[in-house]
């Protein structure tokens, strides 16, 4: 038996060994052909449980664990927030705690507090995995922005990766910074000052006060959602003060002449952050990051599930396979 | 190369002969080639499968379609033993459905990864017939399950593991008796 190659929660890409990290990736190829196939399922999973508990509203990501857990052959509970004991003022951990009563084996779970996460994995005994919580991270979609640009770039070391927008106040960004530094690319910010994080430098980020520099130096722009709150919070004096600034336009990538991959985490502000006619462009991979999540997602619950101790000596005595 | 700890049961010529017997085997077994398929089990058996493709390719002249079958994710152990760091290419030349799929594999035990291949194959589609092929038999059964061709037949002891080697992945072709807890 040897150890579970990821230990038993998924909290952040900081966290992670730069071999970890890409013992996901190359686990997740063999996902990406399963959802090719005529029956797009695997019985690896068959028999576990697992609770989506998602206190934030999710489209996108909530759907793909969904597909991920179901193409592994795992039995699923989908929780939302809003209409489930939380508003009657239960905590976070009664609430899994009674979930862990009924024999669950996974909890993803989705949090507007940065560490909810980590505090659940820590009290309950079931794998946890994050799925985006507050301003800290979001493993699976740094993930999958990985895998994107290693099938795109045939590496990631040595790639020039610019986070475009609100950095500030993505957990996406996050984990993009960590999962990228930690494989070798070279990692810029671009964005308003107030949406920058203070002392980003150290980190070994470069940071970029105007677009076009930051076009000029990337091979990949990652650009991130604007919240439209930031306005009201002052962070940004107009959605189109933003767009003629800091908008990812055709205008601004014509102008160099080599191919960036355009990668956006969604869901997208037309006309704030991105040009449709870049989003919809030959080099946007946007699309491809949505394909990539569900198969990074099957590979990180393929490795956190099994692996008990206690059943592998009567494995042994067994033969098992050969 | 050889080793105290290491007995060779086929040396590079004997593996040779033994897989252009198989070819045949395989050839009389489905009746020609017309619905032939030809599906190696990761890894060694995907190595053997082309091996014997090209010997029938080179008798019959006619391209034997063969794929490939990474069978971690329908093992029945992933709680007990946990998941397989690395999983190899599952690769199925088109569709199964009405064709005599033969199993290739190196090593035949317990009979645990053919259950699993079969468990596997049904999702791709319904073969008329599905056969099995190993290189070495080394008997230990644990679930109803017979090869169709046999390259060897061998006795295990306890502590006693079959070591194959393929050319492809290897640098050379053999088949050795290895004693467990020594070097491999």
């Amino acid at each position: 038996m040897t150890a579970p190659p990821l230990g038993k929660d998924l909290v952040g890409l900081e966290d992670l060994s730069a071999d970890q990290i890409r013992l996901i990736l190359d686990t997740a190829e063999p996902f990406k052909e399963v959802s090719e196939r005529p029956i797009k399922k695997v019985p690896a999973l068959r028999g576990k449980t697992i609770v989506n508990l998602f206190f934030e509203a999710s489209t996108r990501t909530r759907i793909s664990f969904e597909f991920a857990e179901k193409r592994l052959s795992a039995d699923t509970v989908n929780v939302a927030a809003s209409g489930s004991s939380v508003q009657k003022g239960e905590t976070l951990v009664d609430t899994a705690r009674n979930l862990e009563a009924m024999r669950i084996d996974m909890v993803v779970i989705r949090h507007p507090s940065s560490g909810a996460a980590e505090f659940l994995g820590n009290r309950i005994r079931s794998n946890v995995i994050n799925a985006g919580d507050g301003k800290h991270e979001h493993p699976t979609q740094g993930l999958l922005d990985l895998l994107t640009i290693r099938d795109k770039h045939g590496k990631i070391d040595g790639i020039k990766v610019c986070l475009v927008g609100d950095v500030l106040h993505s957990r996406v960004a996050r984990s993009n910074i960590w999962g990228l530094l930690k494989l070798g690319a070279e990692v810029g910010v671009c964005g308003p000052d107030t949406l920058l994080p203070r002392g980003i430098e150290e980190l070994g980020v470069c940071r970029f006060r105007r677009i076009e520099e930051a076009i000029e130096w990337a091979d990949v722009l990652n650009v991130l959602r604007l919240q439209l709150e930031r306005m009201e919070m002052g962070f940004i004096p107009s959605v189109r003060e933003y767009y003629r600034v800091f908008g990812v336009t055709a205008e601004r990538l014509e102008k160099v002449a080599r191919p960036m991959t355009i990668m956006h985490p969604g869901p997208m502000n037309r006309g704030v952050e991105i040009d449709s006619r870049v989003a919809d462009g030959p080099h946007s991979v946007i699309l491809d990051q949505v394909t990539n999540g569900v198969a990074v997602r099957m590979a990180v619950l393929y490795l956190l599930a099994g692996g008990r101790p206690e059943l592998a000596d009567a494995a042994k005595r067994s033969g098992g396979l050969e | 190369m050889s080793r105290p700890d290491r007995t060779i049961i086929l040396d590079a010529r004997a593996l040779a002969r033994a897989l252009q017997r198989m070819a045949v085997e395989v050839l009389e077994l489905a009746h020609g080639t017309d619905d032939l398929v030809l599906i190696g089990i990761q890894r060694r058996g995907v190595e053997l499968a082309e091996r014997i493709a090209k010997l029938i390719e080179q008798d019959e002249g006619v391209v034997v379609p063969r794929g490939a079958l990474d069978i971690t994710l329908y093992r029945d152990d992933l709680e007990t033993v946990g998941p397989k760091p690395v999983i190899g290419e599952t690769r199925i030349p088109g569709e199964l459905t009405g064709k005599h799929v033969v199993i290739v594999d190196d090593v035949l035990y317990t009979g645990r990864t053919v259950r699993a291949a079969l468990d596997e194959l049904a999702d791709f589609g319904r073969p008329k017939r599905i056969s099995l092929c190993v290189l070495v038999d080394r008997g230990g059964r644990e679930l109803p399950i017979h090869p169709d061709i046999v390259g060897k037949q061998v006795k295990v002891n306890g502590g006693e593991r079959v070591d194959v080697l393929v050319e492809e992945l290897d640098g050379r072709d053999e088949v050795g008796l290895v004693r467990q807890g020594g070097p491999a």
